[in-house]
């Protein structure tokens, strides 16, 4: 167990290398460090002088390593557009993008469930039929055109909610929340429903055949001939094998939530790290890309690691199979 | 010849075919969608690139049967005059190009990796391999927006825009290829072993015969498959690029541009420009996954749990 935590965790220092590299290449190649900092108005000579002040005339590989002692202490450079370290721009965007995941996450565990788990037990019934029809239509509508509709019908139709930002907000020790506020919340609900909408065929899917599987095997057949209530069965036998699955892959797909909250943030205006990052892109904001690329990166490695190491621990067939 | 079409009309898979009112359907409209697509220039009723053809009073008619509307454009016009209809014809024309473009290069690319991953082995194979599973640990969607907003910060937008077509191509094709690659290792490795390929090696050809002539058709089947679905996605993919603004610009437009530059008027009511694309746009989707299931269930039942 300790050797695979090992061999995990290399792996993912190696990914953030790579990553750090991509990132740093582009910010050396593409961006400019001495525009970022002064400006347009200042003289050849003047911007040379810098350049050789700041170490920008030194090798590749020698600012690469300044660059991951920087990114290390936690400084991934100053942003052109906002003046501010860009750790510091990311952080301040990153509460809006992370309660808009997490009332999505509580949308879809609290949907997902329950239908996914009514449609494998009854297969046949009509609405499981519908719901998976619904499903097949469900991955071939893209989140943007959903979240377009439902502005056009909730917001620009019906009136009944706002359509885009995140309304009023609560400051609590540094986090801009939108929980606290009546407008806050009615804010929320538009988004969160538009990125729910993309990841509910998947996990209902993901449920219902974890979930059918299940139920072919020879324990649930005992567990019948034993005579046992058929909620039993179902709930506490056939269910708790099913979680272990969904539970890893959900871990996952939290991860691909957050890119599809970059189309679902440009969409509703919604001021969060998706919206920012396609500012930055307009506005050639190297500094602030290559930040968001190796944080949003760093996430997505450790959420894998984790979900991993996690999975290990469970299913030891799992760390003895990558072993030579 | 002769017999190849024989041999089609006996077949398993036509027999399913026109058991599936489903597949029938969704094939019919796929094929009726392409044929608009490579008719654009013929069928649409005006040229949406040709600024002599548009002009800005006549932006944001409505579509032809509801009151404002103009016999002469049937969906209306968008913010900038264009017919719609047309616009939205040479739109499909455009996703189609860089989906089926986009796949191609990453069947290409996933092909020549898992071949030589497969049937290799070892080193180059693990070293392959994990570079597909980083890969694949991030969201395609993710590293097509990330691939792309490199480009157009590295190009400029200008030259990001004239070439946006073929780069599009490239930026799908490099976010996807993994999917090919995991594909087509697994059933090399199935084929690997058997029979007819030892014999192969036998009689001395060399490994590139036996890989390219030998083993790569027996791995179709899976590739076939997996396109169905990866055409879809590409298609998508392509279209929240271009919603985003990092695809094709508004003098270009696909059918994910039109939905963008739509969507900016919805507030006033002009719900047409982003509606008839993204009609269309999830139609094409849709067909093209209904497909893309139905062939999937028919050629390969175990790759279902993938």
């Amino acid at each position: 167990m300790f050797a695979f935590i090992v061999r995990r965790t290399t792996q993912a220092i190696f990914v953030m290398l790579i990553i750090s590299l991509i990132g740093f290449t582009i910010k050396n190649k593409i961006g400019d460090p001495v525009r970022d900092m002064v400006g347009e108005r200042v003289t050849p000579a003047e911007r040379e002088e810098l350049r050789d002040k700041l170490g920008l005339n030194d090798p590749f590989l020698i600012q690469y390593a300044r660059f991951i002692k920087n990114a290390v202490r936690g400084d991934l450079g100053l942003s052109f557009f906002y003046k501010k370290p860009a750790l510091k721009v990311i952080l301040s965007k990153a509460p809006a993008t992370i309660e808009l995941v997490f009332v999505t996450t509580l949308i879809l565990i609290f949907i997902s469930l329950p239908i996914g788990i009514y449609t494998a037990i009854k297969p046949n019934n009509w609405f499981s039929k519908f719901t998976m029809g619904i499903s097949t239509l469900g991955v071939s509508i893209p989140v943007f055109l959903t979240a377009i509709l439902l502005i056009y019908l909730f917001a620009v139709e019906l009136n009944w909610l706002p359509s885009y930002g995140r309304g009023a907000t609560v400051n609590i020790w540094g986090w801009e929340s939108g929980f606290l506020t009546l407008d806050g919340l009615k804010h929320l609900i538009l988004p969160s429903i538009a990125l729910a909408s993309i990841m509910l065929p998947l996990f209902i899917r993901l449920i219902r055949s974890e979930m059918m599987e299940i139920l072919e095997t020879e324990y649930i057949k005992f567990a019948w001939a034993k005579g046992l209530h058929r909620r039993r069965v179902w709930f506490v036998h056939a269910f708790k094998n099913t979680l272990l699955p969904v539970i890893t892959v959900f871990g996952v797909q939290i991860g691909i939530m957050f890119a599809f909250t970059i189309l679902t943030e440009t969409v509703f205006q919604w001021q969060g790290m998706g919206f920012m990052f396609l500012e930055a892109v307009e506005r050639s904001d190297t500094s602030l890309l290559v930040a968001y690329l190796v944080v949003v990166g760093a996430i997505f490695v450790v959420v894998n690691t984790v979900v991993d190491i996690i999975y290990g621990m469970v299913n030891p067939t799992l760390r003895i199979a990558g072993r030579k | 010849m002769n017999q190849s079409l024989i041999r089609f009309k006996e077949s398993y898979l036509l027999y399913n075919f026109k058991r599936d009112r489903v597949a029938i359907i969704s094939f019919i409209i796929l094929a009726f969608l392409i044929l608009i697509g490579v008719l654009a220039p013929i069928i649409s009723p005006y040229n949406p690139y040709d600024a002599m053809n548009i002009d800005i009073m006549n932006a944001e008619t409505p579509p032809a049967w509801v009151e404002d509307g103009d016999r002469d454009f049937l969906l209306g016009t968008d913010i900038q005059g264009r017919d719609l209809l047309s616009t939205m014809i040479y739109g499909l024309r455009l996703s189609l190009i860089i989906g089926c473009g986009a796949v191609l290069l990453q069947a290409l690319l996933g092909i020549m990796v898992g071949l030589v991953a497969g049937y290799r082995g070892g080193k180059i194979d693990s070293l392959l391999m994990r570079m597909a599973d980083i890969q694949l640990s991030f969201p395609y969607l993710m590293v097509a927006i990330f691939i792309s907003a490199i480009f157009q910060v590295a190009f400029g937008i200008g030259r990001f825009e004239q070439l946006a077509v073929p780069l599009l191509v490239i930026i799908i094709g490099l976010a996807e290829w993994p999917v090919y690659a995991r594909t087509v290792r697994a059933s090399v490795m199935r084929e690997k072993s058997k029979e007819y390929v030892e014999a192969a090696r036998v009689i001395g050809l060399s490994q590139r015969v036996i890989m390219v002539r030998h083993i790569l058709p027996n791995t179709m089947t899976s590739v076939l498959v997996i396109s169905t679905i990866q055409v879809a996605n590409a298609i998508m993919s392509e279209a929240a690029l271009s919603f985003l603004g990092l695809g094709m610009p508004v003098t270009k437009p696909s059918l994910g541009s039109l939905i963008r530059s739509g969507f900016e008027y919805i507030f006033s009511g002009s719900w047409w420009i982003t509606f008839f694309p993204g009609f269309l746009l999830v139609l094409l989707v849709l067909v093209i996954n209904l497909l893309g299931d139905w062939l999937r269930d028919v050629l390969n039942p175990k790759l279902y749990k993938g």
